[in-house]
């Protein structure tokens, strides 16, 4: 028996041959079941590959050295740098009103009465006041709806203020609009220039895919989406207009044609997301819902496709791929506000609701609008920035979300890489703590990782295509075939 | 290139540092060498600190009378306006800095305390401390405009405090002028050092530390040191937190060969903050001879762990450079990363050079470790040379 102890690690029987090992910093080493076995029973021989890679790695430990706490202490806390600076993420619903009806959509309202739902002069400014309010370094500020557009005077005071007081503070700040940019012009655009402003709009696809998911008067939907594009981009610039989906049951048979949408438009990003399972969303489920099974199968295609054009040239990212990987293979941290350890909710994002209730999260608001107000953190109008960011509600959701307490997670070999969302689950089980087994949330990472893993174990192509994403940046020129 | 020779002295009782005037000069005489070349002097020498003579000068010269003189120089016919140059009361000369070359160096001090199984300058336990105050005259003597200064060894924080004193002179004197400390880093184990060279905040520093093995007893055992890898690890650990740049330097020999990617992972995962990482030939001088037999290997024979090495580095978005390997043994692919590493001073090409499409591009070798060189040395026909 070698005099060696072990540090903290978890572990996953990865296929038959190997066991993934991963530490608490999100380090990972394949070993073959063999060396696993003697690797736990304190038998790996110090001059043995697998001892000496457990040790550089941080998985063991022999004498009295410092060096690999030190260096764990060091990782842990770069990992955990997310935490550093609280709430940075402000999102302002300037109004509920927008001129879609999409099916999935959670909240939105096609309704003339301004005054019933859009956001009050007042309101926003009282919201800003508890947005500057926040220690973050670095704020950003998040416009959305409804069609934010729809109530563009409130946008521009929003904007114009939280720039003004940037300045005094000497604070960064950044704008995002989030809008289907049907109502864009030109007047609209040159105040977003102005001001530094990125779009964020939604693209589901092929014009005959985005038209059925996204009814609007006209049915012109993709049209006016595609023209705002161009649009923006003329005034932004290319790279200050991003497009994220959403997939419905419609868009389970055409991942290829969805994925081709996004790269004959040149963007270079595309974000493949799964409904949420709140407010109308709910409703229509039988519309538009499937499985967690049947979204990860178009998923897998989806991002086959991706790298299949990657591999030829092209330069075009999966965002929750490249958020994963960047965890699974970096040291550094990054947070995301549906899947961080504890959750971001109201400590990374806060929502400010056109009627100036705060919420922890877009999908707290949406549950509010079922009739669940359980994770609304108080009003701009009522309450202070110690009792809506440091009363109870928002304490409970943080407690329950450190995912290296969950039971089911606490033992997962991925959980250095995940999170938690408490909203989440209370909206799908009525419980802030998941039941791993049946949890969708669990299917649907546990799955990921995995797949993204294989992946990258496959050939050395998908490697480079990987590290390219993590970098953030487009393969460099030798390694394109 | 010689640094030094010996002249004939006199007029000498200490050692004395000055700068070169090849001309008269309006002010700041008494820092200046006069330099005479061919017996003639440009002006009456009164005033100034000494005079250097290329060549032979007269011994009886009325004006030389009561001058610091030294004589008969033959190897620093180089010598230029603005280069500093010590002169020992022994006849010692020797050249400190010189304003044309981009390779000017401060050897701190001959001591180490590693022996590194590969030193291609043997330290030697001799004091030398009091060299300090030669090391802080030369920097103010130094033209401001310098892009670039290294500071080396020895090991150069051994002196500690009189290290730190040495980087904040360089700052007080030349903020415009990039420092770069090759250092074992293991002082900075010692967390108030890393801070104390933190808060002097020199504007262009960046330490370069080398790393050999992600594995502490390789590393030891590569450092002669027991406890090094410890203390270097957590000193660059410390450096960092303090807002200290650093380099990490990796010599490849057959000892760091066999794991160089698991040590290219660990500095990815445990330094990204590194600035620069350089993955480095053999100078295949000094100590190395001694240990050739567990060190050499054929550079054309590790070209496959060199690139998944720096690919790894590369993937994980640090900034790489290969130092000190000749074009013909290094795959194409890799020549982005070659970089023309060798001092000027010390860095030479073979005769079968000549005739390689890629000299222009070559680092070739270092002057003094031509004799025993990978067995792949060529001269490259144009067509290998172009890009794949």
């Amino acid at each position: 028996m070698s005099a060696y102890g072990l540090l903290p690690f978890r572990f996953l029987r990865f296929d038959d041959a190997r066991t993934l090992v991963v530490n608490d910093v999100g380090e990972s080493l394949f070993l073959a079941n063999d060396d696993f076995a003697r690797f736990v029973r304190h038998e790996l021989p110090p001059d043995h590959d697998a001892y000496l890679d457990l040790k550089a790695g941080h998985f063991l430990f022999q004498g009295d050295s410092l060096a690999p706490f030190e260096l764990l202490v060091t990782k842990y806390r770069s990992k955990k740098a997310f935490l550093d600076g609280f709430t940075s993420l402000h999102i302002f619903v300037v109004s509920l009103r927008c001129e879609h009806s999409c099916h999935y959509c959670q909240v939105s309202r096609v309704s003339a009465d301004r005054r019933r739902y859009d956001m009050s002069e007042e309101t926003a400014r009282r919201a800003l006041d508890l947005a500057f309010r926040s220690p973050a370094p670095r704020l950003k500020i998040e416009l959305q709806g409804g069609e934010p557009l729809l109530h563009f005077e409130r946008v521009r005071q929003i904007i114009e203020e939280a720039h003004r007081r940037a300045e005094e503070e000497e604070r960064q700040i950044e704008f995002v609009v989030t809008t289907n940019l049907a109502l864009i012009d030109g007047e609209m655009l040159a105040f977003f220039r102005e001001h530094d402003v990125f779009l964020s709009t939604s693209l589901d696809g092929p014009a005959e895919l985005h038209d059925v998911n996204r009814p609007r008067p006209g049915n012109d939907s993709h049209a006016r989406a595609i023209a705002g594009i161009h649009l923006a981009r003329e005034a932004l610039g290319h790279d200050r207009v991003a497009a994220m989906m959403t997939t419905t049951r419609a868009s389970l048979e055409s991942p290829e044609a969805i994925v081709e949408e996004y790269a004959r438009l040149g963007f270079d990003s595309i974000f493949l997301r799964p409904l949420s399972p709140y407010g109308f969303a709910l409703r229509s489920v039988r519309t538009t819902g499937y499985s967690m099974r049947e979204f990860l199968d178009f998923y897998v295609r989806a991002l086959d496709h991706i790298l299949a054009l990657n591999a030829n040239g092209a330069h075009l990212v999966e965002s929750y791929a490249q958020l994963l990987l960047t965890r699974m293979l970096t040291p550094f941290s990054t947070g995301y506000v549906d899947l961080q350890s504890p959750a971001g909710a109201g400590i990374g994002a806060v929502v400010y609701n056109y009627d100036g209730d705060v919420y922890a999260s877009d999908e707290s608001r949406m549950l509010a609008e079922m009739g669940d107000t359980r994770f609304r953190l108080g009003n701009v109008h009522r309450d202070t920035y110690a009792e809506i960011f440091g009363g109870d509600t928002l304490r409970r959701i943080v407690a329950a979300s450190v995912a290296e307490s969950i039971p089911g997670c606490a033992d997962c070999a991925f959980v250095p890489w995940c999170g938690a969302d408490p909203v989440h689950h209370y909206a799908t089980t009525g419980d802030l703590v998941p039941h791993i087994p049946t949890s969708d949330f669990h299917e649907k990472h546990f799955f990921l990782f995995k797949h993204l893993m294989s992946l990258y174990e496959r050939d050395a192509t998908t490697r480079r295509i990987f590290w390219a994403w993590v970098r953030r940046e487009p393969m460099r020129s030798e390694e394109v075939a | 290139m010689r640094l030094h020779e010996t002249a004939r002295v006199s007029g000498i009782d200490r050692p004395l540092i000055g700068r070169v005037a090849r001309s008269p000069l309006a002010a700041g005489r008494g820092d200046a060498w006069l330099l005479a070349e061919n017996g003639v002097l440009p002006c009456d020498p009164h005033g100034y600190l000494g005079v250097l003579s290329l060549g032979d000068l007269p011994d009886d010269a009325p004006e030389l009378s009561g001058i610091p003189v030294a004589r008969g120089l033959r190897q620093l016919g180089y010598l230029d306006d603005g280069d500093v140059v010590a002169v020992d009361p022994n006849g010692f000369v020797r050249a400190l800095y010189r304003r044309s070359s981009r390779s000017n160096f401060i050897l701190v001090t001959e001591q180490c305390n590693s022996l590194c199984l590969m030193c291609s300058q043997p330290p030697k336990p001799i004091d030398d401390s009091g060299r300090m105050e030669e090391h802080l005259r030369l920097i103010d003597l130094i033209d401001p405009a310098t892009e670039e200064l290294g500071i080396t060894g020895g090991e150069p924080t051994l002196f500690r405090d009189g290290f730190l004193a040495l980087i904040a002179r360089c700052r007080e004197r030349l903020p415009d002028t990039a420092l770069h400390v090759l250092t074992n880093g293991r002082m900075f184990f010692y967390r108030s050092f890393a801070e104390k060279l933190g808060r002097i905040a020199h504007p262009d520093l960046v330490l370069g530390i080398p790393l050999y093995s992600d594995i502490a007893a390789r590393h030891d055992h590569i450092v002669q040191a027991a406890g090094a890898f410890e203390e270097t690890v957590i000193g660059l650990q410390h450096l960092d937190r303090h807002g200290v740049r650093v380099e990490i330097r990796v010599v490849l020999h057959a000892l760091s060969i066999p794991r160089l990617s698991r040590l290219a992972t660990f500095i990815a995962r445990n330094f990204p903050f590194a600035c620069h990482v350089a993955l480095m030939g053999l100078e295949m001088f000094g100590l190395v001879h001694q240990h050739l037999s567990e060190l050499w290997i054929d550079p054309a024979d590790y070209q496959r762990e060199l690139g998944a090495a720096a690919d790894i580095l590369r993937d994980a978005g640090m900034n790489v450079s290969i130092y000190n390997h000749q074009l013909c043994v290094l795959d194409r692919r890799l020549w982005p990363l070659a970089r023309k590493s060798i001092s000027d001073w010390k860095n030479v090409y073979l005769p079968e050079c000549n005739a390689c499409g890629a000299i222009e591009r070559c680092g070739g070798f270092f002057q003094s470790g031509t004799k025993i060189r990978s067995a792949h040395i060529r001269a490259l026909p144009s067509m290998e040379i172009a890009a794949p």
